[in-house]
């Protein structure tokens, strides 16, 4: 946010994205699997934190963006036989529109009414894709065909089932966006994002009209968390309805609030926690949403910043 | 010469009280008009009508020869009227240099100023006598200093008018003399309206001077013609001979 450190921080990036890239490298065939499923998340978490975190509104409803990039995806490949970037692009474009719709809709409350309005409208979303089952597969989803999944580059082409391509294709999207959001909380916008978040009423004295800010964030964010849903349908090959369930909803806010609302490292590393700890409690017990609880209320407890947000607060205050 | 600005019948009621009563009021370029009244007048809201920040009942607003009166607040400020709070209302958890950032990088996107944004907080923040403390979050700052920083803001819009609301609240003594100087200074550029309790800073800053009472107006005119009036030392001064 301030001036301080601009270096630091795009060092610290691109640090973790070399990490990344490192690791698929060194990493077992099960955890080299998951971390691409987690860094396509990570997407879907920064979204949701670019809205949440710097605007300060809390959407109980974001699996509809999600899902609007996940179905607008799949739809485009398995109905109209696009090929892959062009669905991709489909996949945004559907949750930009839904981001635009609902954003114009839902901004006209705040705190608790905008929480109810978007679960209700990703509850109305929710129910539209389970009673067009014919197209949408209702709750058994839709499988995209692996012949499909392939990415032609003139004479070269990228099979996305193979694991590495798999694995690079999703680090390619969460370096993008993940350098996309420093950018953006660095911006000047971002510093009215945050102003936004901190007091609106104040904002507005300043000559900025909040409500066109904060329409431009849903969009952002929307458009964030569809690019994640788009490419989970061409990366992993489910289009299903459970991903658009108020699960979906919630679990973004989980992953954000673990690594550290309003921090842009914090959406990575809230959703490799909870896959981590969610992993290793359920090799030991069946009842492992239990410990994934406990584990929730220690980190409320003891990190109520979050990870990241903690971690700024106390050591790291450059940290963007 | 055409006032700067104008209200016509100006009024707001909150419930059955009229907080603002049928204010007719104008400003003319370039001067520093004082607003004083007893708490409750109704200055706040007064005030808050010009600057958008509270709709009327009746009435009508005029600024610089347009009618603002439906505009919404932020497009009042980019029209160049800045409103300061009465009761402080700095970002807390920003630092000073962010929150002056806010209102400077507004004037550059509307081409009301240019050059760098951190050119424009230093020159904001240096006026003020804020420079050194520019990385403290502003909640920590102390009150005198968060009134100084709201003033920062303000002067950062680069307004035409500037509503200063009881600035000097809080202030010390050292730094209310600072904080005259720089009003004067202010003034070479924009035109103030300043409600103040402080009456050594009325009486040496005023142009001219608006009692209000109870929702209206009661007095106008210079300071001299203020002191010597005696409904306003019943209402206000307290001091009726
Ligand atoms: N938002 C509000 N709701 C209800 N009453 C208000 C509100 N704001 C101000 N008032 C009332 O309006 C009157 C004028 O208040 P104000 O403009 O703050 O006076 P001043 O600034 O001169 O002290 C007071 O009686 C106050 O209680
Ligand atoms: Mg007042």
């Amino acid at each position: 946010m301030s001036e301080a450190s601009p270096a630091k921080a795009y060092a610290l990036h691109l640090g973790v994205i070399a990490l990344l890239f490192a690791l698929s490298f060194v990493l077992p065939e099960y955890h080299h699997g998951l971390l691409a499923r987690i860094m396509v998340l990570a997407v879907f978490a920064m979204g949701y934190n670019m809205l949440f975190g710097y605007v300060g509104l809390l959407s109980l409803g974001h699996a509809m963006f999600f899902a609007a990039g996940l179905y607008g995806a799949g739809f485009a490949v398995i109905h109209l036989g696009w090929n892959v970037p062009l669905a991709f692009l489909a996949g945004i474009a559907c949750g930009a529109l839904l981001a635009l719709v609902i954003g114009l809709l839902a901004l006209r409350t705040t705190g608790v009414a905008f929480m109810i309005v978007t679960m209700m409208f990703a509850q109305v979303f929710y129910l539209v894709i389970l009673y067009f089952a014919a197209w949408t597969g209702g709750d058994q989803g839709l499988v995209v065909p692996q012949p499909a999944r392939v990415l032609n580059l003139g004479a070269t082409s990228l099979d996305l089932t193979n694991p590495t391509v798999r694995y690079m294709s999703a680090l390619a999207l969460f370096s993008i966006v993940l350098l996309i959001t420093l950018a953006v909380v660095r911006s000047r916008y971002g510093r009215v994002l945050v102003a936004v978040r901190e007091n609106e009423e104040r904002t507005k004295m300043l000559g900025y009209d909040t409500f066109s800010n904060k329409l431009i964030a849903v969009v952002v964010s929307g458009t964030i968390c569809a690019a994640s849903g788009a490419a989970y349908a061409l990366l992993f090959g489910y289009v299903g309805s459970s991903l658009a369930s108020v699960q979906y909803s919630i679990l973004p806010l989980l992953w954000v609030l673990l690594g550290g609302a309003a921090t842009t490292l914090g959406a990575l590393i809230g959703t490799v926690f909870m896959y981590y700890v969610i992993d290793i409690a359920s090799g030991y017990t069946s009842a492992y949403l239990l410990i994934v609880g406990i584990a929730l209320i220690l980190l409320v407890l003891f990190f109520p910043k979050g990870i990241l947000g903690t971690i700024r607060q106390r050591w790291l205050g450059w940290l963007p | 010469m055409m006032p700067l600005l104008t209200t016509k019948n100006l009024a707001r009621n909150f419930g059955g009280l009229r907080a603002v009563d049928g204010v007719d009021f104008q400003l003319m370029p370039g001067e520093i008009r004082a607003v004083i009244g007893p708490n409750g007048a109704g200055k706040t809201t007064f005030v808050s009508l010009i600057s958008g920040r509270i709709q009327p009942s009746s009435g009508m607003i005029v600024f610089d020869g347009t009618d603002i009166t439906s505009r919404p607040a932020y497009l009042r400020v980019r029209q160049g009227i800045a409103y300061t709070f009465q009761i402080t209302s700095v970002f807390a958890n920003l630092s000073a240099y962010d929150n002056v950032a806010l209102p400077v990088q507004r004037t550059l996107t509307d081409g009301r100023s240019k050059g760098a944004v951190r050119t424009g907080v230093m020159a904001a923040l240096e006026r003020t006598g804020l420079a050194d403390r520019a990385h403290m979050p502003a909640g920590q700052l102390s009150y005198g200093h968060q009134r100084l920083l709201e003033v920062a803001m303000g002067l950062a819009l680069k307004p035409r008018l500037l509503i200063l609301d009881e600035p000097t609240q809080g202030l010390a003594d050292s730094e209310i003399d600072n904080f005259i100087e720089l009003v004067r200074e202010i003034a070479k550029s924009a035109t103030v309206l300043l409600i103040e309790h402080n009456m050594p800073v009325v009486m040496q800053l005023a142009d001219r001077i608006t009692v209000f009472n109870a929702g209206r107006i009661l007095a106008e005119g210079t300071p001299e013609q203020i002191r010597a009036n005696t409904q306003v030392q019943e209402a206000y001064l307290g001091t009726a001979p």
